[in-house]
């Protein structure tokens, strides 16, 4: 493609249809400031955050409101200019409760936000920058929302040599990083240096699906002479963003069964998060907002929003306008996103999309068709990216044989894709029974 | 939407799917059978149409009767069983008494695989179990075969087909041997184009490789098949009558009668494929093909009986599981690609 690298991709994998171009050529725009932001102290993988301010106090948008407490933690900062109204629990997305700090804006707050202590490149070293990061907030926008700094400390005794920028972005509906890849350029390119610095890492490759040419033509045009960055255009395949995906395709290394990407050499950062770390770190600001698709049949507005943190996805809704029938809400793209069962839960760092399906889809989707016996036909196992045979620990999962789903099939390296589920003519629900198998596994363990 | 009392449903994701179901991939091998039907009814009559339609018929209300009697909505709507009932019905000799064809058929049905638990759970293609157990308890009506393109076939029909229940059936006079017989007795091989365009006798829908090549083409090319056990049955049958022709031309065979005469065809392209009673994993499909093969040459070559496939198969339907077991494929990040 226009001079770019083509690239390998991995073994297996599936084609479900992109449903991209209703909102990929949409620039990304602000969205107005909610009257109520619930920010909850943990939006991240780790331990939450400890709020610094109280019920009652005054805030400046970009304040740090919550500081990382630990490691594997990162701050948290004031979405808006407002007032605290409290502290105190508010529904996740699975149900579960989560201290949170309610925000009242300003009615006419602005979007000016408070300066903090920038971090200089030229000055920086490696352990700076990765204090930086953590001040600023950051974690994994692609999903996973795990602490980026984390990842940038390999373990004893590792060495990373290569840098990946992972913009493949493979869920269907969703846009953003192809919109941030398209209008924040010059961000990535200078969180880019960031994340080399830090890491020590020789080179880096910024991954990209063949659906998105603009966006790596733009990079591979625009990237500054200087820097040790080639542009990596991937087959478009699920679940080609995966890490252990993306790294197979791009270095032809698989990360050890239940290793890390350090294992390899590799570090694999998604292109939202280097663009926020190049366009936060000089200024010291930390994420309060983040962009998201908020998209599918059940949205009249679809686009690519910058969003708030805190927002709840029933404000998001209304201002993008819902359809009178949507029946299934759910956070991210169709292959993995978590469905809601309350509209009124915030938004988070980790919130890469809100997407609605109406009844339509719904009633030709999951849950809604009839439950064959597996015929052994096969697809699960030459769709599965892993190897793993989805088939066997389907039954396994039914007959509750959890030692044997890990012992023989390897379970646990499942990262539930939902490849299987999707291409199963008996329609079993087989990623529901890996997740169901995993979490009885981990309580039978605790419970020894 | 806003509305205070929207009812949102909450799933698992993936909230889409392909839209491939069970028993639309059913439909599918039942239509690719079609052409071989019509063949038989071509070749052996109102005989051929009376054993198929008898066959069919009775699997499907064998299998609607027991989920009737375990109080368990039918399943005859996943189109399986219509499957075995058409398989089964094109494996048999085209003048069997029609009692025997339905004992056959309830047998393949309730045995092969209600008893197993059914769809999924047939540990053996029941189609082949219902004629296993034909051939066991009718020995000779299971090997009497009737003159394919017999003039009187759309006008007469063999006495033996209506014969009384538990009754001797009495045969016409014409009969014929099968190619395969021939062979083991007279050692006569009959010439290619007769096999492969089905002007041989044999059981009904087991004559023509052409058609039945056919429709395993479209079943391969809907991804309705695995390919790889087919092309391996007969490259392994190929080879080892190959290597038997080099050493004694005038005892072995040559590797084209082997692929086409007798079921081999058939057996190959529509029974071994039978997704529930074959391997999961590709090298798991090229292992059990390569033992169907070989079974087949030994019990053609060196067994009683000019005739193998069903044995064959039936053998490699019960090693299947473990065949899954053994050959698993290597889990990413494991073994010799880690690291």
């Amino acid at each position: 493609m226009l001079g770019l690298a083509h690239n390998d991709s991995f073994s297996h994998g599936i084609h479900p249809p992109e449903m991209k171009d209703e909102t990929s050529h949409l620039s990304i725009r602000r969205f107005p400031f909610a009257p109520l932001l619930i920010v909850p102290l943990s939006q991240h993988l780790g331990k939450p955050a400890v709020p610094v301010v109280r019920a009652g106090q005054e805030i400046v948008r970009g304040q740090v409101i919550a500081e990382a407490d630990g490691f594997v933690s990162v701050n948290m900062h004031a979405p808006a200019s407002g007032i605290v109204k409290k502290i105190a629990l508010a529904p996740g997305i699975g149900g579960n409760m989560l201290e949170s700090v309610y925000i009242e804006p300003y009615p006419a707050s602005s979007q000016e936000v408070q300066d903090g202590e920038p971090c200089d490149l030229d000055t920086a070293s490696a352990d700076d920058i990765i204090g930086a990061i953590q001040r600023a907030g950051i974690v994994g926008l692609g999903g996973a929302a795990f602490p980026t700094h984390v990842k940038l400390k390999p373990p004893e005794g590792k060495r990373l040599d290569t840098l990946i920028i992972n913009g493949v972005e493979c869920e269907p509906y969703l846009t953003t990083d192809h919109r941030v890849m398209l209008e924040q350029t010059a961000d990535i390119f200078n969180g880019i240096r960031y994340l080399l610095k830090a890491t020590g890492a020789a080179e880096s490759l910024i991954a990209i699906e063949g659906n998105k040419s603009d966006a790596a033509r733009k990079l591979h045009d625009e990237c500054p002479s200087d820097l040790p960055v080639s542009i990596r255009v991937c087959p478009v395949k699920y679940p080609q963003g995966a890490e252990k995906m993306v790294i197979r395709s791009l270095l032809k290394r698989e990360i050890p069964s239940g290793g890390l990407p350090a294992d390899v050499g590799a570090i694999c950062v998604n292109v939202a998060t280097t663009a926020e770390i190049g366009r936060l770190l000089p200024r010291g600001h930390g994420i309060q907002e983040r962009v998201i698709t908020i998209g599918g049949p059940g949205v009249k507005r679809k686009g690519n929003y910058r969003i708030p943190v805190g927002t709840t996805v029933r404000f998001a809704l209304e201002e993008a306008g819902a359809a009178k029938d949507i029946s299934r809400v759910f956070l991210g793209g169709p292959m993995m996103g978590p469905s809601v069962s309350n509209l009124d839960i915030p938004i988070t760092k980790g919130t890469s999309g809100i997407t609605a399906f109406t009844t339509v889809q719904i009633n030709e989707a999951t849950g809604h068709q009839k439950i064959y016996p597996c015929i052994h036909c096969a697809r699960c196992v030459e769709a599965c990216p892993l190897f793993l045979n989805p088939s066997q620990l389907g039954i396994l999962a039914k007959n509750e044989e959890y030692d044997r789903m890990v012992e023989d099939y390897h379970l646990m390296d499942c990262f539930e894709c939902g490849a299987c589920s999707y291409v199963c003519p008996s329609h079993i629900p087989l990623v529901q029974y890996f997740r169901l198998s995993k979490k009885m596994i981990r309580k039978l363990g605790a419970a020894q | 939407m806003s509305g205070q009392n929207q009812v949102l449903e909450i799933g698992s994701s993936p909230h889409v799917t392909s839209g491939a179901s069970v028993d639309v991939i059913m439909r599918n091998v039942f239509f690719a059978l079609l052409p071989v039907c019509v063949f038989a009814v071509f070749a052996f009559g109102i005989a051929a149409a009376l054993t198929l339609t008898t066959a069919t018929l009775t699997c499907v209300v064998t299998e609607h009767v027991i989920c009737r009697l375990n109080r368990k909505p039918t399943t005859v709507g996943d189109w399986s069983v219509a499957i075995t009932g058409l398989l089964y019905g094109l494996t048999l000799p085209p003048d069997l008494p029609l009692w025997m064809v339905a004992v056959g058929a309830i047998f393949a049905v309730a045995v092969g695989k209600a008893l197993f638990g059914g769809l999924g759970c047939n540990a053996f293609n029941p189609a082949l179990v219902g004629r296993a157990f034909l051939q066991a308890a009718f020995p000779q009506a299971m090997t009497h075969w009737s003159l394919p393109f017999a003039a009187d076939r759309f006008s007469e029909l063999p006495g033996s087909i209506l014969a009384f229940p538990f009754a001797e059936p009495v045969y016409d006079a014409v009969t014929a041997a099968t190619p395969l017989a021939r062979m083991k007795f007279e050692a006569i091989q009959a010439e290619n184009p007769d096999l492969l365009w089905g002007l041989t006798s044999g059981s009904v829908g087991e004559t023509c490789g052409a058609l039945i090549l056919l429709g395993g083409a479209y079943l391969v090319a809907r991804n309705m098949m695995n390919w790889r056990i087919p092309v391996s049955i007969m490259l392994t049958v190929s080879l080892i009558t190959w290597v038997f022709m080099q050493i004694d031309p005038a005892v072995y065979p040559r590797p084209a009668f082997m692929l086409f005469s007798g079921g081999l065809m058939l057996g190959a392209v529509f029974m071994a494929t039978d997704m529930v009673a074959s391997p999961i994993t590709n090298a798991g499909c090229w292992v059990y093909g390569m033992l169907i093969g070989g079974l087949v040459v030994v019990i053609r070559f060196w067994g009683g009986m000019p005739e193998g496939v069903m044995y064959a198969i039936l053998l490699a339907n019960a090693v299947s599981p473990h065949i899954d077991f053994l050959i698993q494929p290597r889990v990413f990040g494991t073994g010799r690609g880690a690291g």
